[in-house]
């Protein structure tokens, strides 16, 4: 069975793409586990997850998926360093209040960080927001100003300037649109970007 | 069904506290069936004054302590696993305790009982569980004190335990908790018909052990489920007596709780069950509360509620990260609940779901004793 018909979602297709059999995996903010109950069960991951939300963890350890309740941000301290081979962040570094901070814990206490986000460069936010004027809603940033959980905004330039500017090695990138990989100008074109980065060397 | 305490005997128990106990007698109940691979059995530990009777009901027709989460489609289903629960050391409810025969004397030993500790009432589970033929309990699990067991087990008998569920508890008891210990304690000991522990042929501290838990009441409950329940509603009057009858609906459940209590517990028992209790501290003896837990290689599935004040949730979280930090395979869930502590007994419905789907992937994934060398 694809992943994709399992899940819906097309980041978590790009995702499962990327991690090999066996390895030891933490998906922070991992919603109702379903990710890694696919990746447990198809990849026989040791799978672990972080999510805020009591009814989302509920129904991941419903399903048998180790989750802890938990802030993400303040959450990654207790983790010795290099606990697991890849450390997942889908979807939700636009939300955390110290972007840079989640990324740098990641790669302590994983070998490999991957990273979705949705892309701000995208044309059709920039075109919304040139002839609204208003905060950019599109269906990929659905939510009005005020009740977005949105608090950072960054596009696929402003992540491969701060990839550069750590001196994270990027392993694999890839750029999405309506589930369909976008392969030029990802900045104007792609929804979702997906970044397998780790520390150099 | 109707549920048979059963009595195992051990020739000896050593103490944490030096002494060695002769002819140590356990209460315990079992629920279903024991697999043919003996993979399928959970220990259940009860709370402070709990006792072997968890599930069913008994000869006459009282329900287990814990029947709602336990018994056929239910949390620990009965249909899958082989169930086990057994009084605590130092209790009165058919385990060895104060209110036991001293064999030196031919009278109860009353405060001449020695000190016990939550890790002398497990090594005693031990000995029961190897005597049942078990030689890896699939889980074990407790709320309250029963959650401290759980640990301890943990700690003590990594081979011997594939799961682990503490509830609504801590891994040491804080100054607030053993402050309410002591008072109950006072409580009791303050009562003049305690007579130093040798009530046992005259009447028992009434008094001081209702008053005991009466307090114990207040802290098993909450704010929120106070006012729901009680408010500031009169009982079987309409106005104040201006003396100090029972005016509000609060005050005639607690003396009737603690009347009741009387009846079915021993003064001594609580003395020295609080004391276990307030000596508990998992990390004695280690740098940290991590490294005590780093022995430990069962799988936790830690829960808590949101209003239990009695044993908060940042007790629970203390563990949860220690486990953590040693990259133990822990599960952690606040529920939300209004009943307090007394939550993990009453308001069980969310609590049901996650222990099922934890139980059946512990079940899957059970690790045999080769497998894990």
């Amino acid at each position: 069975m694809k992943v994709r018909e399992v899940l819906g979602r097309s980041d978590y297709a790009l995702i499962s793409g990327l991690i090999p059999s066996g390895a030891r995996v933490l998906d922070l903010g991992c919603g109702d586990g379903a990710l890694l109950e696919w990746l447990k069960a198809n990849k026989q991951v040791e799978a672990r997850g972080v999510e805020l939300n009591r009814e989302l963890v509920q129904r991941a350890i419903a399903r048998g998926v180790t989750v802890y309740q938990g802030d993400l941000e303040s959450s990654l301290r207790d983790y010795p360093d290099q606990a697991f081979d890849y450390v997942i962040l889908s979807q939700t570094l636009q939300e955390t209040r110290q972007p840079l901070a989640v990324l740098n814990e990641m790669l302590r206490i994983g070998r490999n960080a991957i990273v979705a986000f949705p892309n701000f460069g995208h044309w059709r936010v920039r075109v919304n927001h040139l002839f609204s004027g208003r905060a950019p809603r599109t269906n990929l940033f659905p939510f009005e100003w005020y009740d977005s959980p949105n608090i950072h905004f960054l596009t696929v330039i402003d992540f491969e300037e701060l990839v550069k500017k750590q001196g994270w090695k990027v392993e694999r990138r890839m750029f999405l649109a309506r589930h369909r990989r976008v392969e030029t100008s990802p900045n104007w074109f792609a929804e979702v970007a997906v970044y397998l980065f780790r520390q150099p060397g | 069904m109707i549920t048979e305490t059963q009595y195992a005997r051990f020739d000896a128990l050593k103490l944490d506290a030096g002494e060695t106990l002769r002819d140590v007698q356990v209460a315990y109940e079992t629920y279903g069936r024991l697999s043919e691979h003996r993979t399928n059995a959970i220990l259940i530990d009860h709370a402070f004054t709990g006792d072997a009777h968890a599930a069913g009901i008994d000869h006459e027709g009282k329900p287990g302590w814990w029947d709602n989460m336990i018994g056929p489609g239910k949390a620990f289903d009965t249909d899958h696993y082989f169930v086990i629960c057994s009084n605590v050391l130092g209790g009165c409810r058919g385990t060895l305790g104060p209110s036991s025969i001293d064999p030196a004397t031919g009278k109860p030993y009353g405060l001449r009982f020695p000190g016990v500790t939550i890790s002398d009432m497990v090594r005693l589970q031990k000995l029961l569980v190897d005597h049942l033929g078990i030689e890896r309990l699939l889980a074990v699990t407790g709320g309250s004190m029963g959650g401290f067991q759980a640990l301890e087990w943990a700690v003590a008998y990594p081979d011997a335990v594939e799961a682990c569920i503490p509830i609504a508890t801590t891994a040491r008891h804080s100054a607030q908790q053993i402050a309410f210990n002591e008072t109950g304690r006072q409580a009791i000991m303050a009562d003049p018909d305690f007579l130093g522990g040798d009530f046992y042929d005259k009447k028992p501290p009434a008094r001081g052990l209702s008053v005991a838990r009466m307090i114990g009441h207040i802290t098993y409950m909450s704010d929120e489920s106070m006012r729901e329940k009680f408010g500031r509603r009169l009982r079987d009057r309409q106005d104040f007596s201006y003396g100090f009858e029972i005016d509000f609906e609060v005050e005639s459940y607690l003396r009737y709780r603690g009347s009741q209590f009387v009846g079915r517990f021993d003064a001594n028992s609580y003395l020295y069950i609080t004391k276990a209790m307030d000596y508990f501290d998992l990390a004695a003896g280690y740098p940290s509360l991590a490294a005590s837990l780093e022995r430990a290689t069962s799988r936790f599935l830690v829960i808590s509620f949101t209003s239990d004040w009695l044993y908060p949730s940042y007790q629970s979280q203390e563990i949860v990260n220690a486990l953590r930090s040693r990259n133990h395979d822990v599960t952690y869930c606040e529920l939300s609940s209004n009943y307090g502590h007394d939550a993990f007994l009453v308001d069980i419905g969310e609590q049901t779901e996650i222990v099922k789907g934890f139980l059946a992937k512990c079940t899957r994934e059970f690790r045999g004793l080769e497998a894990r060398q």
